[in-house]
């Protein structure tokens, strides 16, 4: 019964869908989109930056400071496919410290490092995988409650391995993943450049990326066109757990060491970074460069934040108000786009 | 007959957590003979009614097919708010004090009412913005500081350990409102209302509910029990800080849901919900008792709450199974 209403309540966006992809292409619309208006919103940040310190513009800042802010960034692009398949998924902040926890107590029990990488990696989307599962075993189940549970019980297991301890000492060669750069270019920036364009490719280019878009739009029509929905809903699953799993393995690369209470609050970050770039959360629209200008906007605003030596609480209010405003924004432009076509 | 059949299979749920909460005391009373003691059910009992306050609100969100994961974050503002104006003015009246932190959270509670019921936002997005703007407004009002024991008058914590009739004044007030709330959800038009918005929304607001109003009341109910168990916490404590309550949210709606109230909306009943409150309360108090490490209870937690959502699915499949197999026949 839930079901059936769901997929009512999804065919409002459906319909736009319909009117622009009918609409031919002109130069006024291809402007009035939401991701020029985040591109001015960027200028804007990067603007108040430069002048508040001196020294923020230089090209220093566009290379090398994003790799303080883009570890969680990784996460960005699967939460984009698990949020347009109109789910969300809360659990991925603990699969990091999971994976982050397991990679160091392998580690320092006499794993090699490549191994222990493998193994973050592993656990990771063995996490993500056990929330695809349980969602594909359990249909009655809101991914609300799914996530949530898998969410205590991953940081649990942490707890559980290390207690309040902070684990590390890893080899050198580990902290040039996130520190080393290559040509002058952080490791960390090559590596979100390459992954940005394989979910890009994924998403824009693959009947897969179509695939998702259209289970966000009305999941029962794909099922009955012969998608299988149960498959699609655990390799995008799987996929959040793999890329918790690299940002597990990139933060602790740039901290050194690892505890079981890392990566607080960064599902909060992510969610609001996938909101801000455009993707409705009711399901199937959504874009690739806007979870990637998000990324940007939201880390050069934090680091802006720290040149203006604002407190942490001060950024997380910033964060919550700007995800409640886009989401707010968004749904505001459909109504409106809704009106128009009526017209 | 029938009538007893029918009262018996509803409330199969609530007598066989009944029967498990006996069980697993009669256990741990094996393990550890301290745990029957009067002094010890007395402590559990305190320790939880924050707890059941708290799963009240919930579970008229949970009701509305909403959640709320503000309320840690309510929990510490209105708790650190009322104390620092405990610390300027000591010689106000605790109750003043109550009426303070409830209208906090209400107002926070309002917003998210008008985000969720007037905008269509998601209740989990709505809610998980505005648990980081209100934790951060917690750390700006305060400055980071702590507000301790020593700042605060001894009538502002005589609210958490005073007694009324011989009984703590926290467990007397989780009673009152369990009072109200059950009252309020069975018979009164509006309680009612929640549940038919929260079972059906369509067919709710086809019949001329108004279901937004009903929503936003939900949340505005949930921000004010947060804002008074906030005042409880901080004068139970005696200390405020910043991160005060961090992930509670969670543990609220596991007792919500470990008391039969579905994250589906439109069920759940209070009679539940107190029992679901019971077992957690005794799965935090038993454990230290029989000596299990600290950095196990949130695994223990997060399985619990997994396995009774589980065994709820289960439950229900075997039921309509049976339903449909005699229809057959």
């Amino acid at each position: 019964m839930s079901e059936i209403v769901e997929n009512r309540m999804n065919t409002k966006p459906n319909e736009d869908l319909k009117i622009r992809i009918d609409r031919p292409w002109s130069w006024k619309r291809f402007f009035f989109q939401w991701e020029w208006l985040l591109v001015i919103v960027l200028l804007l940040v990067i603007l108040i930056n430069s002048l508040l310190s001196p020294y923020f513009l230089s090209l220093n800042t566009f290379i090398s400071t994003p790799a303080t802010f883009l570890d969680k960034a990784f996460i960005v692009f699967p939460m984009m496919f698990v949020i347009m398949l109109g789910r969300i998924d809360i659990s991925v902040a603990s699969t990091v410290a999971v994976s982050a926890v397991i990679m160091a107590v392998s580690y320092n029990m006499g794993l090699p490092m490549p191994l222990a990488i493998l193994l973050c990696l592993i656990t990771g989307s063995l996490g993500g995988a056990i929330n695809g599962l349980l969602m594909v075993k359990f249909k009655e189940l809101s991914f609300v409650i799914i996530t949530l549970s898998t969410m205590i019980i991953y940081r649990g297991i942490a707890y559980i391995l290390l207690g309040d301890q902070a684990s590390g000492g890893f080899p050198k060669w580990f902290s040039f993943l996130g520190w080393g750069s290559i040509l002058g270019v952080p490791f960390i920036v090559i590596c979100f450049i390459i992954t940005a364009v394989i979910f890009g490719l994924l998403l824009h280019k693959t009947s897969f990326g179509r695939i998702v878009s259209g289970m966000g739009f009305n999941k029962m029509t794909c099922e009955y066109s012969g998608i299988k929905v149960n498959r699609v809903t655990m390799i995008v699953f799987t996929l959040a757990g793999l890329m918790s799993g690299v940002t597990a393995v990139f933060l602790t690369s740039r901290m050194g060491s690892t505890r079981p209470n890392v990566a607080m609050g960064y599902e909060l970050e992510v969610i609001a970074m996938v909101a801000l770039g455009g993707v409705s959360t009711s399901g199937g629209v959504g874009r690739i460069a806007g979870p990637i200008l998000a990324v940007y906007i939201i880390g050069y605003l934090s680091y802006g934040m720290g040149l203006a030596n604002l407190q942490a609480p001060v950024v997380l209010v910033v964060i919550g108000l700007l995800l409640i405003f886009s989401v707010l924004a968004i749904r505001i432009r459909f109504s409106v786009s809704r009106k128009n076509s009526a017209v | 007959m029938v009538k007893g059949k029918i009262l018996f299979t509803e409330n199969l749920r609530e007598l066989g957590l009944l029967i498990f909460i006996i069980l697993l005391g009669l256990l741990i009373q094996l393990r550890n003979p301290a745990f029957l003691s009067l002094s010890n059910i007395t402590s559990l009992l305190t320790n939880t009614s924050i707890l059941g306050i708290l799963a009240v609100g919930m579970m008229l969100v949970l009701i509305t097919r909403g959640i709320d994961l503000s309320i840690g974050a309510i929990i510490a503002f209105s708790g650190m708010v009322s104390a620092l104006t405990v610390a300027r003015f000591p010689e106000m009246p605790p109750l003043l004090c109550l009426a303070e932190g409830m209208a906090i959270g209400t107002i926070i509670g309002m917003l998210n009412g008008i985000l969720v019921a007037r905008f269509n936002v998601l209740p989990i997005i709505a809610t998980l913005g505005m648990m980081n703007i209100v934790r951060g407004m917690t750390y700006v009002v305060s400055g980071g500081k702590w507000v301790s024991s020593y700042q605060m008058s001894t009538g502002f914590k005589a609210i958490a350990t005073g007694k009324i009739f011989g009984i703590n004044s926290l467990i007397v007030t989780a009673v009152f409102v369990f009072v109200i709330a059950g009252y309020f959800v069975n018979h009164t038009r509006t309680g009612r209302q929640i549940y038919a918005v929260g079972s059906n929304p369509e067919a709710a607001e086809v019949s001329g509910l108004p279901k937004r109003t009903l929503v936003f009341l939900a949340y505005a109910i949930m921000g004010g029990l947060a804002g008074l168990a906030g005042v409880l916490w901080v004068a139970k404590f005696a200390s405020a800080q910043g991160d005060t309550a961090a992930g509670y949210e969670l543990q609220v709606i596991a007792t919500c849901i470990l008391g039969g109230v579905s994250i589906a909306g439109g069920v759940g009943k209070l009679s539940g919900l107190i029992l679901g409150t019971i077992l957690f309360g005794l799965l935090n108090n038993a454990l230290p008792l029989i000596n299990v490490s600290p950095f196990w209870q949130m695994g223990i937690q997060g399985i619990t709450i997994m396995a009774a959502v589980i065994a709820n699915v289960m439950v229900k499949r075997n039921t309509d199974r049976l339903a449909l197999r005699r229809r057959l026949i």
